[in-house]
């Protein structure tokens, strides 16, 4: 049946659970290209046929449908790409600039590509808003208290403050810090907030 | 010291254009913010605002770095520094969501509109928008689009991104009274549809007819 890989696609997508990117599935994406290639000269020949012979009307049906399942095809197949892009641009804010290798080995070539674009563009406007530019990704929940405690969960080595003291980052240790300080190391999964 | 006491206050510097006190600017921040939030569609972009609430958290650090240490004040000044800044981030943090969302459909617009139509981006947010658009096209025809049969290889972006959804319900809150407001201007027995709107009262409302109400100040979302 035409237009059944293309949903499985689709289909592919929607089993993913959020927040998880797939590995990009080349070969679907290609079989898909080829049967349109096959459905396109089919029509071609129908379509060359009836131009020839006006009383012939038989194939006409048979183009329709054709050329539906072509159009089909297309639109599942871009939407499965910009869904794609648009959890590539969530791991954006969730990881920062550089994406753990699990991530980066199930985006094809191009994904790459896109996202070091996107991760360009994001970064030259965060740097134009005011006076010394505002990253965009801290800050995503309300703060509560300046202070937060955190335990350390894999061993990191000393990091410096803003204030300029040190601290040592080991595994099980606890520390009191500054919550802009640490929602990044939060999310990377270095610090778990306690309380 | 006394002047890091007016963190969330009134500043006695009134550096901005329109002669505003922190405080004013702040409250206006918070408005946009909430409409933006509440607001399906893309707002205009307040980014006169914006820049002057930064130089303001710019000049409190700095306050608080001549500050003595362990001073009990600090802390508290700077919690309500990281509650602007929070602020002031989620603020373009939405507007930016929203722009990714709608991008093509926002250039086509900017392209289309006059030129005394305000423009609903800031210069860099264009700019940014821009270069998305042209991203995912680009992938779009690399991936896939150049594999195709010749006429399918076209496609127009601001054709296929699905739109904001103008008939969103919107809670509303008056603070100008706007007379004879015209409640759904698709049916054609107007009169009916007409409600005023008293200063302080509430409602709930289709978001389309009163969006030129939110940009001007008239209504507020809640």
């Amino acid at each position: 049946m035409f237009g059944e890989k293309a949903l499985d696609l689709i289909r592919e997508l929607h089993r993913s659970r959020d927040g998880t990117l797939g590995p990009y599935n080349e070969d679907v994406v290609r079989q898909i290209l080829e049967e349109m290639q096959i459905l396109y000269e089919a029509n071609q020949e129908d379509v060359a046929q009836v131009v020839q012979n006006d009383s012939d009307q038989s194939s006409l049906t048979a183009i329709q449908v054709r050329h539906d399942s072509l159009q089909r095809n297309k639109r599942c197949l871009l939407a499965y790409l910009y869904n794609r892009l648009m959890k590539i641009r969530d791991m954006r804010w969730e990881f920062g600039s550089v994406l753990p290798p699990d991530i980066r080995r199930n985006m094809s070539e191009r994904e790459v590509q896109w996202f070091s674009n996107y991760n360009r563009s994001l970064s030259s406007y965060m740097r134009s808003i005011g006076p010394r530019g505002l990253d965009l990704t801290q800050d995503l929940k309300p703060p509560q208290n300046v202070f937060i405690e955190v335990r350390c969960v894999e061993d990191r080595g000393e990091i410096e403050l803003d204030d300029g003291s040190r601290i040592l980052l080991k595994k099980n240790s606890m520390h009191f810090l500054p919550r802009s300080q640490c929602e990044r190391l939060i999310r990377q999964g270095i610090l778990k907030q306690v309380a | 010291m006394d002047d890091l006491l007016n963190v969330s206050g009134v500043s006695n510097d009134d550096s901005d254009e329109e002669h505003l006190t922190a405080a004013q600017v702040l409250e206006k921040l918070e408005q946009a913010w909430m409409n933006e939030r509440l607001s399906p569609n893309l707002m205009e972009c307040k980014s006169q605002i914006v820049e002057i609430m930064l130089e303001q958290i710019e000049e409190m650090e700095a306050n608080i770095q001549r500050a003595q240490k362990g001073d009990l004040k600090i802390s508290l000044h700077r919690l309500e520094l990281d509650r602007i800044r929070y602020v002031v981030s989620s603020y373009l943090r939405c507007r930016l969501e929203k722009i990714e969302k709608f991008a093509p459909i926002l250039l086509e617009r900017e392209k289309s509109k006059s030129d005394d139509e305000p423009s609903k981006l800031s210069p860099e947010e264009f700019a940014f928008a821009k270069e998305l658009v042209g991203n995912v096209d680009n992938h779009f025809k690399s991936s896939a689009l150049k594999h195709m049969p010749r006429n399918l290889q076209n496609i127009a972006l601001h054709e296929i991104t699905s739109r904001p959804n103008l008939d969103h319900y919107v809670f509303l809150r008056v603070h100008q009274r706007e007379e004879g407001v015209i409640v759904d201007p698709e049916t054609d027995d107007h009169a009916e549809d007409r409600v005023d709107l008293e200063v302080g009262a509430q409602h709930l409302m289709r978001y389309q007819p009163i969006e030129q109400l939110v940009e001007n100040g008239a209504v507020s979302l809640i």
